[in-house]
C-alpha cells in the first residue's frame, strides 16, 4: 500500500512509539497515510487504540517477522 | 480545531523512581492522545523537578538537612521496591537501556516538549525547603484551586 509518510519505531519501547506516531500524523495532511513499523509488542494494541481515539482510520495492518506494521489514514 | 480538547491529570505525590516513571509514561501517552495534560508535584514528587546540580539558595538548618537527605533530581530517585540501598536503581537502569526504555529524565524533557503543564505545589515547597532556583525551569507553581480547577474537567485523574 502507498503511504506519504514512513515512520520506524523498531525497538523503541512504550510510549515512545505512540508519542512518535502522534509527532508524525502532525506532518502530513488529512487524508494522507502514515506507515508505522514498530516491535514494540503493546504497540498492536496501543497503535489500534490511538488511531480510533484520535480520529484517523487503521487502513491496513499486518506482521511480518515480529515486526507490526501499520497503515494510518490522517482522520 | 473547534473541539474541546479532553484533560489528563496526574498528581504525583511519589518521590519514587519507579513511580514517577510511571506517571511520566502515562503523561507523556495523553500528550500524545492530545489530552492537555498537567503533572502536579508535591511533596516527594516535588524531587523529580529538582535540578540535579547544587544550587546555591540561603536555607536554614532543617531545610539544609531536607536538601542534603533528598534526591537531587530525577536519576537520583530511588525504587519503591527492592531498592538494595541504590543498587536497585542502578539494575533497572541498565536493564531500561537493554530494552530502549525512556530513562526518567528524558520523559520529563519529552513531557516539556509536548507542553504538558508541569505543576509544582508551592506549600509543600515550603514544607521541604525547595525554591524555585532548585527547581526546572518553565514549570508552574500553584496550589490545591488550581488543581481542582483542572481536576474538575479531567477526564483522567491520577493520584501516584
Amino acid at each position: 500500500m502507498k503511504a506519504n509518510k514512513v515512520l520506524d519505531v523498531n525497538g523503541l519501547a512504550c510510549p515512545m512509539p505512540i508519542v512518535k506516531t502522534k509527532k508524525a500524523m502532525n506532518e502530513i495532511e488529512t487524508g494522507q497515510v502514515l506507515k508505522v513499523r514498530a516491535t514494540d509488542k503493546g504497540a498492536k494494541n496501543d497503535l489500534a487504540a490511538w488511531t480510533k481515539s484520535s480520529g484517523h482510520e487503521l487502513l491496513d495492518f499486518k506482521e511480518e517477522n515480529g515486526v507490526f506494521i501499520f497503515w494510518i489514514k490522517k482522520g | 480545531m473547534t473541539e474541546h480538547k479532553k484533560k489528563t491529570n496526574i498528581i504525583l505525590f511519589s518521590g519514587d523512581y519507579d513511580k514517577a516513571m510511571a506517571a511520566y509514561i502515562i503523561a507523556n501517552g495523553a500528550a500524545a492522545y492530545d489530552h492537555e495534560v498537567t503533572v502536579f508535584h508535591t511533596f516527594w514528587g516535588l524531587n523529580a523537578l529538582r535540578k540535579d546540580g547544587f544550587v546555591p539558595v540561603k536555607k536554614g538548618f532543617l531545610e539544609k538537612m531536607f536538601a542534603k537527605m533528598m534526591p537531587r533530581g530525577a536519576d537520583k530517585m530511588g525504587l519503591s521496591n527492592m531498592n538494595f540501598a541504590g543498587m536497585g536503581p542502578k539494575m533497572i537502569k541498565h536493564i531500561m537501556k537493554k530494552h530502549n526504555a525512556v530513562p526518567l529524565p528524558q520523559l520529563i524533557e519529552m513531557a516539556q516538549e509536548q507542553d504538558i503543564k508541569l505543576v509544582a505545589c508551592t506549600m509543600t515547597m515550603d514544607l521541604l525547603g525547595l525554591q524555585k532556583e532548585e527547581l526546572l525551569d518553565d514549570i508552574i507553581y500553584a496550589g490545591v484551586a488550581a488543581y481542582l480547577a483542572d481536576a474538575e474537567e479531567g477526564n483522567v485523574n491520577l493520584f501516584i
